[in-house]
């Protein structure tokens, strides 16, 4: 399993928890099964056409990443708001 | 006492005071958050609030306490896997029937609570409209921004959406019809505007004791309808500008109106650096500028879309706007003299009073 890690907002809806450990072959898998464990989380990180917001960045194992990036069982996938402003 | 709902660029503020004095901030909810707009239900006395985090995306919060706990409201979101996500909810009005309320939203999208705005459910009629593909934003984004119900009706509703026209609908929203005749878009070349459909509209009333009569603020343009928004006559001659965005009515007087002209399209403030609020009483065969208190020279001020409402009517009726420059005036006399309720807030996105 792929260990999710979160924080502000999105970690207190998904159970108060930062780190999650869920099983899924890309990023948008680890995203949606993060959803169905988490329906208060559901539309926070996917939009309706199943794409990461845009000022919502994942990395994985350090590099950023997007939907497709796959993701392999001991990878530790990052999901913050991005740095905005100047 | 009168409670002032102001949708700002960080956060909802709640104000309250007497016309005529200060209004003091009373409660502050979704700090730092972009709220679009939010309204108290008169019917429940439930507060509901349009935000849109920049990062999480546009969601419809309720509560009973606006210090207390808010509940994210379901239902808020476009089909998935299609080609569109929801950018924004632009409005919430309250419906004829109980418990119902309306929202709009970019991209020109209608959704209806039948619950007071814990669950809302998409209006697919109008999503699912055959002209849809040819629907244009305006400069905002293609929002849907305002909802016109009928009083004591249910199945008559007007929209307006920037820059996809009037709606109409007397079947409850199960089928829509356009309502554009003797609309200019003076901003299209003059060869295009014959049947052209990308109408930006700006803002829509109904006169609640005429409700056939509407008024409407346009993209260059003021306009009325005495066919419940199937024709429009337009009635801006005799304004500084015909440009401009809010627009609210007296509801006791159905030849009233009142907006707030800018400079134009592409300058964005009050005209002259003089503010003023304009009235017709006479359904616009003149207007009367209405700016006894109101900064009258070198104010260059943004009066956005929802940033002006109302409160009673008549001699007594209440008037209030907000400033992107986070300042609110008031009027306790139907705009006879005016009076800042609140300075140094953010941008205020919409003004709501409740009633």
């Amino acid at each position: 399993m792929a260990l999710v890690r979160l924080r502000g907002p999105l970690k207190q809806r998904a159970g108060d928890r930062a780190e999650h450990a869920i099983d899924g072959g890309t990023v948008a898998e680890l995203l949606r099964e993060l959803e169905r464990a988490h329906p208060a989380m559901d539309g926070w990180i996917l939009d309706e056409r199943g794409l990461i917001r845009r000022h919502i960045k994942v990395f994985v194992n350090g590099e950023g990443g997007g939907e497709d990036t796959p993701v392999a069982s001991d990878d530790q996938v990052d999901v913050l708001p991005a740095i905005s402003g100047g | 006492m009168t409670e002032l709902l102001l949708g700002t660029k960080k956060g909802l503020f709640i104000l309250e005071g007497e016309p005529g004095g200060h209004f003091e901030v009373k409660a502050r909810a979704f700090a730092g958050e972009p709220v679009e707009y939010a309204l108290r239900d008169s019917r429940t006395g439930r507060l509901v609030a349009a935000v849109t985090s920049a990062f999480y995306g546009p969601k419809i919060f309720y509560a009973d306490d606006p210090s207390g706990e808010w509940v994210q409201a379901g239902g808020i979101a476009l089909p998935e896997g299609g080609d569109d996500a929801l950018e924004r909810i632009w409005v919430i009005v309250e419906g004829e029937d109980e418990g119902t309320l309306y929202a709009g939203g970019d991209p020109g999208v209608l959704f209806e609570s039948g619950d007071g705005g814990a669950n809302w459910e998409l209006n697919r009629a109008l999503w699912d409209h055959p002209t849809r593909p040819d629907w244009e934003p305006g400069g905002g984004g293609l929002c849907l921004h305002s909802i016109v119900p009928w009083p004591g009706d249910p199945q008559r509703l007007a929209l307006g959406i920037s820059a996809a026209g009037v709606w109409l609908t007397e079947d409850r929203g199960r089928t829509w019809r356009q309502g554009n005749e003797g609309l200019v878009a003076g901003y299209l070349p003059e060869e295009a505007r014959e049947g052209a459909t990308s109408l930006c509209i700006h803002h829509l009333e109904r006169a609640p004791r005429r409700p056939e009569r509407m008024f409407m603020q346009f993209h260059g343009g003021v306009y009325r309808s005495d066919d419940a928004g199937q024709t429009w006559t337009d009635i801006g001659a005799g304004l500084p500008s015909d440009f401009g965005f809010p627009l609210v009515l007296d509801p006791a007087d159905p030849d009233s109106a009142y907006v707030i002209p800018l400079a134009a399209d592409s300058d964005r403030v009050t005209p002259g650096g003089r503010v003023g609020v304009h009235e017709t009483r006479d359904a616009g065969s003149s207007w009367t500028e209405r700016g006894d208190g109101l900064p009258r020279r070198d104010a260059y001020l943004t009066v956005l879309r929802q940033a002006l409402d109302r409160r009673g009517e008549g001699a007594a009726l209440e008037l209030y706007f907000g400033t992107t420059t986070g300042e609110v005036f008031g009027s306790g006399d139907a705009g006879a003299s005016w009076f800042t309720a609140a300075t140094h807030l953010p941008p205020v996105y919409s003004a709501r009073v409740a009633r």
